[in-house]
């Protein structure tokens, strides 16, 4: 089980500039596989161009409560990357001016940011239609201090969007570690009772799954039957929608499939399940990521691998959506991870 | 490299076999889609078939591809297990149940 970052053991892949190394030798230099510019070319879809910006997804921080063995952010306890609440004001000036209409803040375990209650009472004020906080679930029973996340979420209408990779016990603990599986069901029955994903509430429970292990996910909708019947039957627990996210082969995912001896198969399946129709939809077109200390990306894993946005504003300070939207986005192997099959994103699949 | 008759990276080339006999080879794929997409039984229930069969055909290939189709759909391990156990109890039956045929011939050529 893991414990630390690869940040705090000085891992070679904590560097972006290795992983991207990784992911551009081997079977992509060699042609074994074409590389994502090459694939996308084929149906002459690069560069691959932003439309409007609808998603706002603001990462306050790397900290977490959890060190999750697929986490493409490489959180936990050790990080100290935080968002601070001067750039908390520069992303409200953001919020007030943006066309988007959904506001996504995420971590690390963003309810670790020692500001987060501020800055989401302040982002409220200014209305948005979609407020969502990705919340780790066991963060919520993690101390006293926050079990009472459930009345706060609901009383600023806050989205909830949690991570759940699998059902059972076993599985869930294996991905995100020891004990991890009983905590989020005790945190899911508090946001149930407040109201949280009961049916027809308009308290928005959502539920993440990533595969846990070398694998891709498969059909979003029969996961989600599978889900909702198994956490009803054993724990009476409901929420609304299941998003099935692919794991994308950067950071402690990285790792693992290189350590596993997977990385090779995994890049095989990605490219094998390459679908260029998920191409137009994937969420950098519709997505602005801002990391916590400001700076701008095309998405969370181009934060990770310290991709930043390839425009003249680059950081929230100088912040301005019509030059933005004016850019190629920058893409790497990694970018199969979400054309696979019916596409991947923080909102579940794509096509 | 050490000589196998079984390469585990021989998997992703099964699709050439199409191209020493195309038209054969285009209906056996379009026919195997075909098998595996959703009807009277679900998708899953399929894996869970496929991965029995693999087991008493013996194929490595195939033990592997749906392995992993069953992690893909959800499929637990003690499903996948039970699933193998049924297709070995059908195999072991199979076996057994011509013991009959023994016994019939021993009593036919015994006074």
């Amino acid at each position: 089980m893991l414990k630390k970052s690869l940040h705090k053991r000085a891992n070679q892949l904590s560097q972006s500039k290795k992983q991207l190394e990784i992911l551009s030798n081997g079977i992509f230099a060699n042609g074994e596989l074409p590389t994502f510019k090459d694939k996308i070319a084929e149906t002459n879809q690069f560069p691959l161009r932003p439309n409007k910006t609808e998603i706002l997804q603001i990462n306050v921080g790397y900290m977490c409560n959890q060190v999750c063995s697929h986490c493409h952010v490489d959180a936990g306890p050790d990080r100290k990357e935080i968002m601070t609440k001067e750039t908390m004001q520069q992303c409200l000036d953001i919020i007030k001016n943006t066309g988007a209409h959904t506001l996504d803040l995420t971590g690390g375990a963003p309810e670790m940011n020692p500001n987060f209650r501020w800055f989401v009472e302040e982002a409220s004020k200014i209305g948005v239609e979609d407020f969502i906080v990705r919340s780790n679930l066991t963060i919520i029973e993690a101390n006293k201090k926050y079990n009472d996340l459930p009345d706060f979420f609901k009383k600023h209408n806050i989205h909830v969007i949690s991570s759940m990779p699998h059902w059972t016990k076993e599985k869930t603990d294996k991905q995100r570690g020891q004990g991890v599986f009983n905590k989020s069901i005790e945190a899911l029955k508090k946001l149930n009772a407040v109201g949280y994903g009961m049916p027809n509430s308009n308290l928005k429970l959502d539920l993440v799954y990533n595969p846990a292990g070398a694998f891709l996910p498969t059909n979003q909708a029969s996961m989600e039957k599978d889900f909702k019947k198994a956490l009803i039957d054993d724990f009476g627990i409901q929420f609304h929608n299941l998003f099935a996210i692919t794991n994308l082969p950067i950071s402690r995912f990285l790792e693992y499939l290189i350590a596993s001896e997977n990385y090779e198969d995994y890049m095989y399946s990605l490219v094998e399940a390459f679908n260029p129709s998920a191409v137009k939809n994937v969420m950098c077109t519709n997505t602005i990521s801002i990391s916590w200390d400001g700076w701008l990306y095309d998405c969370d894993f181009n934060q990770m691998l310290d991709l930043k946005v390839d425009s003249k504003v680059k950081h929230v300070s100088e912040y301005n959506e019509d030059i933005l939207n004016n850019r190629d986005i920058i893409i790497s192997q990694h970018c199969y991870g979400c054309t696979a099959g019916a596409g991947s994103s923080c909102q579940g699949t794509v096509v | 490299m050490e000589k196998t008759y079984y390469d585990p990276a021989d998997l992703k080339k099964f699709p050439k076999i199409t191209e020493w006999s195309e038209e054969l080879g285009e209906k056996f794929f379009d026919y195997y889609g075909k098998v595996f997409e959703e009807g009277a039984l679900t998708a899953r229930e399929k894996s869970l078939i496929a991965l029995a069969v693999s087991h008493v055909v013996k194929c490595p290939y195939c033990i592997d591809a749906y392995t992993k189709d069953g992690l893909q759909r959800g499929i637990t391990k003690e499903e996948m297990m039970e699933a193998v156990h049924a297709g070995a109890a059908i195999e072991s039956g199979a076996t057994l149940v011509h013991g009959v045929q023994m016994m019939k011939k021993y009593d036919k050529l015994s006074m």
